[in-house]
């Protein structure tokens, strides 16, 4: 691939485009995560584009016309226990669900790549404050720091992104933390030190492109912790709160029609595992595209 | 612009100390480094790296600093670019002492290092053309692009050929030619060259060492040349420089060294060097043992613990650098050499 005769200038732009074109070259060539991107993709459009879809009401109830069975005439997927349509509420849902699911890992992916690659190039006393304040936050299991922050937030859509971004900034910062001490170990770092570069230059053209695929990574395999956390906080009733559609919230309302009608109960929570499996194996796929050599 | 046309490098940092001033004179450097444990991290005790340290560099000279595995070279020279900080001591450059005239900056204008790691030194995810311009690029000069092309070629590498690959697709003696072609593209006038061969095969080694050399006469630069290779330091030196457990134990010009090693040490190094001549066997044992710990150094002369003409009066007193009778510029520091030293054997010529 560099084979290319050019004498032309070069920014740091072309390295950055060249190696990215093979990593989407190697995905290409990977089916399992190809169709898993293709779910992913089909429930983020879906989700985005749900009120120009045609579908019910989410919102409207019907009494006579609760717990329907799935394949309902005009109901395709049934109703819930207040008779709004099944479809209409997993596809709307989709929207607050992937949100709160993917929107802390963006947020924890920024701050903790900020926060990681500082404490490990700076080193030093910069480091033990940023790593021993993290570490207070690992002292807990990330469920119970969700479930904690949250109820001392209050219940709501931006607490529950809040709290989650918390959740997620300790475990991003020490992964960005222990690849960027391995880099700045390496002679290239002092060499652009010694070639009278400051700390801020040196960590844009030598640190960053070397450490934030990494971390990148391993951000990508926590959107499915993080989407069941979310979840998992509108199911307790401290995160999305009713009459919203939201997977987590309906798995937990239609919890006592189980016995009911077991499928309808089931959907909402079989979406929570599609997605989150999806974005796993997406992940995985992503990881082997961007391993070029070692 | 065509490097080969000048003398000296396009934008070189100017003279100003005129030539009979050294290019780099060092006074004391010293740099400790703290053992750290217990639970708060103390310093429990100090790995004395460089400890009173001082040389200088002529114009256009190259100095090779020889010595053992841990011996301080490789500190010495991260001090000399301010990679590691020193604790003392006094770093001066064409007559301008750091921290005062001259700024940490101005002096990594004029002074660059080639490591020995060649594929560590290159950043994997830049294309050779930028990670030679990158240095250029940041001192501010001009066209750093042209400057990589015109450097590329003069150390022998096709700028067409090589500009957009990337370190993981050349071979290790092309890399190290990129780190020096890095190196050069600040104009630097001195050159550290940390063991900047000792990881390359024989013929790739000497065709870097010939380019050196040959770069060193075109643009008139000056070398800090540490190696752990005596024929290499030989090869390439105007001057050599022991280093014995921080210290300078003994420096001189090259060949004033290699007919007479006036320090113990060096003469054990030089008996451990394979010989091609039948006629100049191995005689005396080469050294046995690690040197001791720098945390601990021994007392007195630093080297007694291993010398075979240790008497008491080096486990008491630490001799100094001094100048040998016979020949001037050759310096030592062994009591042998000091006839008011109090060494029973100090000064019967062709013992030491």
């Amino acid at each position: 691939m560099a084979l290319v005769e050019t004498s032309e200038a070069a920014g740091p732009a072309s390295a950055q485009s060249g190696y990215w074109s093979g990593v989407a070259r190697r995905l290409v060539r990977d089916p399992v995560t190809m169709i898993c991107l293709g779910i992913i993709v089909a429930l983020i459009l879906s989700a985005v584009f749900a009120p120009w879809l045609g579908l019910a009401d989410p919102y409207k109830g019907s009494m006579i016309a609760r717990l329907k069975p799935l394949g309902t005439e005009g109901h395709l997927l049934g109703t819930d226990e207040q008779g709004r349509d099944m479809l209409a509420r997993l596809i709307y849902g989709g929207r607050l669900t992937l949100f709160i699911g993917l929107m802390p890992v963006v947020l924890a992916f920024f701050v903790g790549s900020v926060l990681g690659i500082v404490a490990g190039y700076a080193g030093g006393i910069t480091n033990t404050v940023i790593m021993r304040t993290v570490d207070v936050f690992f002292a807990f299991p990330s469920v119970l720091l969700a479930i904690a922050i949250s109820g001392a937030l209050g219940a709501g859509i931006v607490n529950s992104l809040v709290s989650l971004t918390i959740v997620f900034i300790p475990p991003i910062t020490r992964v960005a933390e222990a690849v960027t001490s391995g880099v700045r170990a390496l002679d290239y770092i002092d060499a652009a030190r010694a070639s009278g570069a400051n700390a801020l230059t040196v960590i844009r053209v030598h640190v960053i492109g070397n450490v934030l695929s990494p971390i990148f990574v391993y951000a990508t395999s926590l959107t499915s912790v993080c989407m069941i956390l979310a979840a998992g906080l509108s199911f307790l009733g401290i995160g999305v709160r009713p009459p919203e559609p939201e997977w987590g919230l309906m798995l937990n309302t239609l919890r006592s029609a189980i016995y009911v009608n077991p499928w309808l109960s089931a959907l909402p929570g079989l979406m929570i595992f599609v997605t989150s499996l999806c974005l796993n194996l997406l992940s995985d796929g992503v990881r082997s595209a961007m391993n070029v050599r070692d | 612009m065509s490097a080969t046309e000048t003398t000296t490098l396009p934008d070189s940092p100017e003279d100003k100390g005129g030539p009979g001033q050294a290019l780099l004179i060092v006074k004391d450097l010293r740099k400790y480094f703290p053992v750290r444990g217990g639970i708060f991290g103390r310093a429990q005790a100090m790995v004395q790296a460089v400890d009173g340290v001082s040389f200088s560099v002529e114009k256009g000279e190259a100095l090779g600093i020889v010595g053992e595995s841990g011996c301080g070279k490789s500190t010495t020279a991260r001090l000399l670019i301010g990679l590691t900080e020193k604790d003392e001591g006094e770093i001066i450059f064409d007559g301008q002492g750091l921290g005062d005239a001259l700024s940490l900056r101005d002096l990594r204008r004029g002074v660059q290092m080639v490591f020995q790691d060649s594929y560590a030194s290159l950043n994997p995810r830049l294309t050779i053309e930028e990670s030679i311009a990158f240095g250029a690029r940041v001192q501010g000069l001009d066209d750093p692009v042209g400057r990589a092309h015109s450097l590329m070629s003069r150390v022998g590498l096709d700028p067409a050929r090589f500009a957009s690959r990337y370190p993981h697709e050349v071979s290790g003696g092309q890399r190290q030619r990129i780190n020096i072609a890095r190196a050069l593209a600040m104009s630097p006038r001195l050159v550290i060259l940390d063991e900047a061969v000792s990881a390359l095969d024989k013929s790739v080694e000497a065709q870097v060492l010939n380019l050196l050399a040959d770069l060193r006469e075109e643009f008139g630069l000056t070398y800090i040349f540490i190696s752990h290779d005596l024929n290499v330091v030989r090869y390439i030196s105007d001057r050599i420089l022991v280093m014995y457990l921080g210290e300078v134990v003994e420096v001189g010009p090259v060949d004033a060294i290699w007919s007479r090693q006036a320090h113990p040490y060096t003469r054990s190094l030089f008996s451990a060097m394979p010989s091609m001549d039948p006629d100049n066997r191995t005689k005396t044992p080469p050294l046995s043992g690690d040197p001791p710990n720098p945390i601990d150094p021994p007392k007195g002369c630093r080297f007694h613990t291993r010398c075979r003409f240790a008497d008491s009066v080096c486990k008491t007193k630490a001799p100094r650098l001094m100048e040998l009778p016979q020949t001037p510029g050759h310096l030592a520091a062994c009591h042998l050499h000091d006839p008011a030293s109090g060494h029973p054997k100090a000064g019967q010529e062709g013992l030491a």
